[in-house]
């Protein structure tokens, strides 16, 4: 398992929904054509209000024109990331947009679970709200075996939760090699 | 050990006598439902891990019916429909609902409990966060994405982790112009979009079991609004009437311990709730329909999963009857069945459908439709800086197409009254001989 993880922070609220993550109008391109998938890059985090997009100051697009990956690996939200509909589309645009973690105070459910069970990213969640602490560009660095967030822009270290239930499964890779591992499927 | 209903079902299908809150068990599938939305992926990682020539672990347990983008001409969409249609013909499925055949329903939740796939005691997963509408069956039901939908394809197991129960009893009797819908966004605006987060919903009572199935439908639409994994009814003689109309398999009732041990039990006054709505751009952005009477709207959409069944629309003519509607009114049926109840059920000699038509409404086919926006050519999609009230289930920005426009969640009753007026309207305000 990765362990360490390098990049720019791109900057969130709370209550980041699915539909604002990859809005529903997009769902209909092929997960799996190689070409067809980097349309969820290009439209990744779309839906997110203009005034919302990149905190603090907004207005900052996630993917910029003609592009489909982004120049920020590590998403930082607030609460309830993920709310909404199960789309596997969400976690999965994000990691064809080359997102490697997500840091939030809390996350929804599906889009949680998702994230473990299909590998796309780590979904760590932090000890204290980071959403205000850190701007978008701000270069990031995260130590899973310290389980620790370091903005190296502003010389500061924050502490991460524990992954907890879920791991094994990270560890693993997602739900199919996890399986494996435990034996339940043949390996 | 005293359970819950949701720990009972989760032990049984765990092989267990037992489950506690947060843990973590593999349990055995009996109904996994995926539509056209999520199915091509769910499949393609199926095969991916599985194998070119795999077969599904049961092929009467896998029900996949397509129901978002079926009523357009977007090339992906169609395409995304054939592929469903190639896998049903390789694995020999018996439960596909095609459109553009007679066996095409609509809706997914709601053709679940149409056609018989809803029983009590079950464990049902759906590549839909909606699933768990089928909670009102007294089942489990909870949604999932592609890759926990392959994994099932490829097992018929899955791994849970069980939830905490948060118990929601209404006593009393529910005004006429309250519905189910009124009691779920008074309940997501008291715990808040991530209140129930990781938990289960359940619904009690001597009020919530006068409720008709549809209208418990609705109750347990929503949990997902509050961030529940699911959402659950005990199942009664309601209940298995419904049922027993619609499948000859057999089931389990199961109820909840009288001693079992809940994260909490709130306790409400039915005949105390008032007609509410959710404002933009949150579902649990609640306040009182009366409070909200300046708001000027340029649109009405009743329809979905939540807000499309014969019940909603039954309300929605109560209202309209004899009136004609001030905004685009969208009146959009969840399936097959629902829109041929709009053409025979009548009130005072009129059928629904002449009832909206002479109303002004537009009528449109039975699928999802702009409850999420979808492609561009969707019917009663926002394309601007519209204002609509709607029996829809989210109002996140930009969930009915526009990113500009703003939605209200309401009741069929509020959507109705509102729809005359032409601004967020109590329903009292238009139906004075029923309060």
């Amino acid at each position: 398992m990765q362990e360490n993880f390098e990049g720019r922070a791109y900057v969130l609220g709370n209550n980041i929904d699915t539909d604002q993550i990859i809005p529903a109008a997009h769902l209909v391109y092929s997960l799996s054509d190689p070409e067809e998938r980097k349309n969820y890059g290009k439209y990744s985090l779309s839906g997110v209000p203009a005034e919302a997009a990149g905190l603090p100051k907004g207005n900052t697009p996630f993917i910029d024109d003609g592009q489909w990956q982004s120049q920020y690996s590590i998403i930082i939200g607030g609460k309830n990331f993920g709310c909404g509909s199960s789309r596997e589309h969400a976690p999965a645009c994000m990691e064809i947009a080359g997102v490697q973690a997500v840091v939030a105070e809390s996350y929804a459910r599906i889009f949680y679970r998702n994230s473990v069970d299909g590998g796309f990213f780590v979904p760590l969640e932090c000890e204290e709200p980071l959403a205000e602490q850190i701007a978008t560009g701000d270069e990031l660095a995260i130590d899973l075996k310290e389980n620790t967030l370091t903005n190296r822009t502003q010389n500061k270290t924050y502490k991460l939760k524990p992954l907890g239930d879920v791991k094994d499964i990270i560890e693993a890779g997602n739900i199919f090699e996890y399986a494996k591992k435990a034996g339940l499927i043949p390996a | 050990m005293a359970m819950t209903i949701t720990e009972k079902i989760l032990a049984r299908h765990a092989g267990k006598t037992s489950a506690r809150p947060g843990d973590n068990i593999w349990v055995d599938v009996d109904v996994l439902m995926t539509h056209d939305v999520c199915g091509p992926g769910a499949i393609s990682i199926f095969k991916k891990h599985f194998g070119q020539n795999a077969k599904v672990w049961d092929r009467e347990k896998l029900v996949i019916i397509p129901d978002h983008y079926i009523f357009t001409e977007d090339p992906h969409a169609l395409r995304n429909v054939d592929i469903l249609r190639d896998f049903v013909k390789e694995q020999d499925l018996p439960y596909y609902y095609d459109p553009g055949t007679d066996d095409y329903k609509g809706v997914c939740h709601v053709a679940l409990a149409q056609e018989g796939h809803n029983r009590p005691g079950e464990v049902l997963f759906g590549t839909d966060s909606h699933t768990c509408t089928s909670g009102a069956f007294g089942m489990f039901s909870t949604g999932i994405g592609n890759t926990d939908a392959a994994f099932i394809m490829g097992t018929g197991k899955l791994w849970v982790k069980v939830p905490e129960t948060m118990r929601f009893e209404f006593h009393g009797t529910f005004p006429p112009y309250i519905m189910a819908k009124d009691i779920l966004l008074q309940v997501i605006g008291d715990i808040g979009c991530d209140g129930a987060t990781y938990r289960t919903m359940e619904w009690a009572g001597d009020a919530v079991m006068q409720f008709s199935m549809e209208e418990r439908m609705t109750l347990c639409n929503m949990a997902i609004e509050a961030g529940g994994k699911n959402s659950v009814i005990e199942a009664d003689a309601v209940t298995e009437d419904y049922v027993k109309a619609r499948t000859d398999k057999s089931y389990i009732i199961e109820h909840s311990d009288a001693d079992a041990n809940y994260f909490y039990r709130r306790s409400y006054e039915a005949d105390k709730m008032e007609p509410v709505v959710a404002k933009p751009h949150s579902p649990d952005n609640r306040a009182l329909a009366r409070e909200c009477h300046d708001v000027k709207l340029d649109r009405s959409y009743i329809g979905s999963c939540t807000g499309g069944k014969l019940t909603d629309f039954i309300a929605a003519a109560e209202i309209l009857k004899g009136e004609k509607v001030k905004i685009d009114t969208y009146i959009v049926p969840a399936t097959r069945e629902v829109e041929h109840g709009i053409r025979e059920y009548t009130i005072d000699g009129k059928t629904l459908q002449t009832i909206f038509e002479e109303a002004g409404c537009h009528i449109g086919e039975p699928s999802c439709a702009a409850c999420l926006g979808g492609p561009k050519d969707t019917f009663g999609r926002t394309h601007g800086t519209e204002v609509v009230i709607s029996t829809t289930n989210r109002n996140f920005p930009g969930r009915m197409g526009s990113k500009q426009s703003a939605v209200y969640l309401a009741s069929p009753y509020t959507a109705a009254a509102s729809a005359l007026t032409g601004h967020v309207t109590d329903p009292r305000e238009v139906m004075p001989a029923r309060v």
